[in-house]
């Protein structure tokens, strides 16, 4: 067992315990101080994801922490290496971002708890915890009681308005979701059966390409697949993202949705990077394009304009999967590998930023109009011009145009497909952008167009919403300008992986 | 033929068992049983491992059953968020289906 | 060995029992004759915690869950109301799991025996934790931050459910009002067996440190009897803004993260116990742990507040 517990391991503690705790407060001091509370603990954990960002990039080493003191196999790990880091920050400001958009819809009176708002920041704290549990977790049945609590946070989130619509979302959501973990589970107790641990580090160095392994991570990975809601397990998505209330909707296309691949790119690259899988590797990626041209298409067919931007999450989706194929090579440290691997992570972080965004900015559209119909967008990009911006700027990454944090991921994808020599991937992600171009321009040609008669608001919009809308849109931005090669900061902790990429 | 390899063939039909009626019914009441018994089935297979680990003294090995007993009480709690949600769905529609409506 | 033989013919007879059942009410009592039944098989395989947790929350809690919500949804298994699949999705589906029912047995017999174990090191470090039941020790020991964010996780299904209320019955009661005749057998029957069962609950979650038992199982065991006081008319359920319901619910999670806390400053770590005192912080995690979740299991069978509070 390499090394032990490093200074500052503490801190991966804050991580989960902060949030969770903020929840089980409002919980007991119930409505009114919800969202206090709530805004207390974001920029405290902000700080704390800075700080273990700012360690794991100083000391150019994984942060480790044995909770209880007890060493991996008998007790549990945490540990934070240079992707966790990037995904502890970027979900927590997403968090930041989302909530203090939220602050408008789910005030909370003064006197009496009204059960939406409670609901919402209990949830919102949630989630955040959960997800920087599978984030840092190095055990197998702990990243499962992770994902479980993930999903019962996550799932409250889509029936908030309790609709029948958003009921029977929700519903479907959960059963997936749990056929998902039921899933994972089976792979796992195959996985100890011939091991006798649980541990990543470890497993990593004992698994041997024998049925059992083989069972057990294609187990694992469709579980991980239907919570990622990758084609063709994909039907419960678009129905629950936009039927969740908008905050909601960008957390769960944002950063509830990435967490399943965050473990799938665990269990291919860290737990079994020895085992042969070029063949399942391109089963993968075929269901990723499959996805990225059944969701393009979908979304272009669409008259609700959230149920467009979900379709369009069920095609991002696609893209991540894409990197598998792409980056598992007969020798690990391969620089295009390395660059489709980059290529992916980096896909996930922009692509969370910039759903997100357009997520916000069609619910304060939705807010202004009373309604989200596409065809009665007209004369919304003259009465809100910075939302209809944010939500432009947020195509960009979609479409991968730069300067955008997409285009680089996807560039990325382009140039490993063809270096490699698997061209139909760069096809792929052509038309992928080709057809992301066409349902974003859909948008934003009938929001830009001239209303027939003055537009008169529901509502008016703060400018501070429309103001976070845009800072998040202009993260997915400002990631365009990371140098075309593969980042250090991610492959801190990854010892096979050569960091002198393409240069 | 040891015990405990038998009642992890048991396991095995049972995930298979349970599999077919988490497909095949579509009402979710009898989706939800039916993951019920998928869950049986593979904490049964943690409880075979279990069993196949016995030394030390001990009957079995008992990191797997620890997590089979955390895992129990999060199926129940699936269980529970579930049929909650489908009653209410029923109180809403007067129907407890997930047929789409679009 | 004929005994086993027997028990999984009869396991695997109720589950496709449970499967292939066409009455809602009639699959769910197959459930629950399913749950005894592994307890059972639990008991054969030398792992009595288990079986106890299997049969207190499988047959007694799912079971009364599942029972209750299939004859509230009765009325849907009306005619023609859901379409059945085809024959031939029916055999497609069939073939699928036959073949993961065969490859799972496959590597089954494939498995490792004896398999790869924890259980020396689990007895190795178990002076340590102040315990002599191993089970207890790597829940409230080992992997003491699985137990406690499943405490998290069952709270958070219980939001959930709480979330579903109509707004305008929000702060109210859970579930409808049972009124059961004073005098009839369903009273006289909780009367006399609540107590004890409270009192047998108590001792399994006391004797867990040392005997198979533990908070989950009393837990359950609680859980349980406060249903069936419930369902009798003898307690009604509080509205769920009262603080000190709240307070009961967090107890345990709260303490929990507490003593772990305290463990960075007594023993040099987030959920350490210094060796001198483990028996004792363990039991004073326990005690509130089975508490909260006591309450949040029965509140969990309760379901969302539907009367309103009142005002």
């Amino acid at each position: 067992m390499p090394g032990s517990a490093t200074a500052g391991g503490f801190l991966l503690v804050l991580a989960i315990v902060l949030p969770v705790a903020g929840a089980m407060l409002s919980l007991v001091l119930g409505g009114r101080y919800a969202e206090r509370i709530a805004l207390t603990v974001m920029p405290t954990g902000v700080v704390v994801a800075v700080a273990i960002g700012a360690i794991v990039w100083r000391t150019h080493n994984v942060l480790q922490y044995f909770v209880g003191k007890w060493d991996p196999p008998l007790g549990v790990a945490f540990r934070a290496d240079g992707l966790s880091a990037t995904m502890i920050v970027t979900a927590a400001l997403l968090i930041c971002g989302i909530g203090l958009f939220a602050r408008a819809q789910f005030s909370l009176p003064r006197c009496v708890e009204e059960r939406a708002p409670l609901v919402f920041w209990i949830l919102l704290l949630t989630v955040w915890g959960a997800l920087n549990a599978v984030f840092i977790g190095c055990d197998l049945f702990n990243l499962y009681v992770a994902l479980e609590l993930l999903t019962f946070a996550a799932v409250p989130l889509v029936s908030l308005d309790g609709r029948a619509e958003t009921l029977t979302a929700a519903l479907r959501y959960l059963l997936f979701a749990l056929f998902g973990s039921i899933l994972y589970l089976l792979g796992a107790v195959l996985l100890y059966g011939a091991y006798g641990t649980l541990d990543m580090v470890l497993l990593s160095g004992r698994i041997r390409a024998e049925p059992a392994a083989w069972a057990a991570i294609s187990l694992m990975t469709s579980g991980l697949l239907a919570k990622a809601a990758l084609y063709p397990l994909h039907l419960w998505l678009p129905p629950a993202h936009a039927g969740a209330p908008s905050p909601a909707s960008a957390v769960l296309s944002g950063l509830v949705v990435k967490a399943p691949f965050f473990l799938v790119v665990r269990l291919w690259f860290d737990v079994m990077p020895r085992l042969p899988e070029h063949a399942v590797a391109q089963v993968l990626g075929g269901l990723g394009a499959a996805a990225i041209i059944f969701g393009s298409l979908v979304a272009l067919r669409q008259v609700r304009l959230k149920l467009l931007i979900a379709y369009s999450t069920v095609a991002q989706i696609g893209y991540l999967f894409l990197m598998f194929p792409l980056a598992v090579k007969p020798e690990p440290g391969h620089p295009w590998s390395t660059a489709a691997w980059t290529g992916g992570v980096l896909q996930a972080i922009s692509h969370a930023f910039a759903k997100a965004a357009m997520f916000m900015a069609a619910g304060l559209i939705a807010e202004a109009l009373g309604h989200d119909r596409i065809a009665g967008l007209a004369g919304i990009g003259r009465a809100l011009p910075i939302t209809v911006f944010a939500f432009g700027l947020g195509g960009l990454s979609l479409m991968g145009l730069p300067p955008s944090g997409g285009f680089v991921a996807k560039a990325m994808l382009l140039t490993a497909a063809v270096a490699e020599g698997q061209w139909w991937w760069a096809v792929v992600v052509l038309t992928g952008g080709v057809l992301a171009g066409g349902y974003v321009f859909l948008v934003l040609a009938r929001a830009l167009a001239d209303a027939s008669e003055p537009l008169t608001l529901l509502s008016p919009i703060s400018p501070s919403r429309q103001a976070v809308v845009v800072a998040l849109a202009l993260c997915a931005v400002l990631l365009g300008f990371i140098p075309l090669r593969p980042s250090e900061l991610l492959h801190i902790g990854r010892p096979d992986i050569a960091i002198g990429g393409p240069r | 033929m040891t015990e405990g390899t038998l009642y992890g063939l048991c396991s095995a039909v049972l995930v298979g068992l349970g599999l077919f009626g988490l497909i095949m019914h579509p009402e979710p009441l009898r989706k939800i049983l039916a993951f019920n018994l998928v869950g049986g089935g593979v904490f049964l297979l943690f409880g075979v491992v279990a069993r196949k680990g016995a030394a030390a003294g001990l009957g079995g090995d008992p990191v797997p059953q620890a997590l089979v007993i955390t895992g129990l009480v999060v199926a129940f709690a699936a269980t529970a968020l579930a049929v909650a949600l489908l009653a209410r769905l029923f109180q809403e529609t007067g129907r407890a289906t997930l047929q789409a409506d679009e | 060995m004929a005994f086993d033989i027997g028990l999984v013919t009869l396991v695997l007879g109720v589950a496709a029992w449970t499967i292939g059942a066409r009455e809602t009410f009639a699959a769910v009592v197959g459930f629950v004759a399913y749950g005894l039944l592994l307890a059972l098989v639990w008991v054969r395989l030398a792992a009595p915690d288990v079986a106890m947790t299997e049969a207190a929350l499988s047959s007694g809690l799912t079971g009364g869950l599942l029972l209750g919500a299939s004859t509230r949804l009765a009325r849907t298994d009306g005619p023609a109301a859901i379409e059945k699949p085809s024959a031939i999705m029916r055999l497609a589906a069939a073939v699928l799991c036959t073949l993961v029912s065969a490859g799972l047995a496959a590597l089954v017999l494939l498995m490792l025996e004896p398999a790869p174990t924890l259980a020396p090191r689990a007895m190795a470090n178990i002076a340590a934790t102040g315990l002599s039941n191993p089970v207890t020790a790597v829940l409230m020991a080992y992997r003491a931050i699985d137990t406690l964010l499943e405490t998290v996780v069952l709270l958070l299904a219980l939001v959930g459910v709480w979330s579903l209320a109509r707004d305008r019955v929000w702060g109210g009661l859970p579930g409808p009002y049972h009124r059961a005749d004073p005098h009839g057998l369903l009273t006289f029957t909780a009367q006399i067996l609540v107590p004890i069962g409270i009192l047998i609950g108590i001792y399994i979650f006391w004797v867990g440190s040392v005997a198979p038992g533990g908070e989950f199982q009393g837990a359950t065991v609680l859980a349980a009897m406060w249903i069936i006081a419930s369902m009798a008319g003898l307690v009604d359920a509080p509205p769920v803004t009262r603080r000190w319901l709240r307070l009961a619910l967090i107890a345990g999670p709260a303490l929990f993260f507490a003593i772990g806390l305290a463990g960075f400053a007594i023993a040099g770590g987030f959920l350490a116990y210094p060796e001198s005192h483990a028996k004792l912080l363990i039991l004073m995690i326990e005690v509130p742990v089975t508490l909260s979740i006591a309450t949040t299991l029965a509140l969990l069978v309760a379901g969302p507040p539907e009367r309103a509070p009142a005002r």
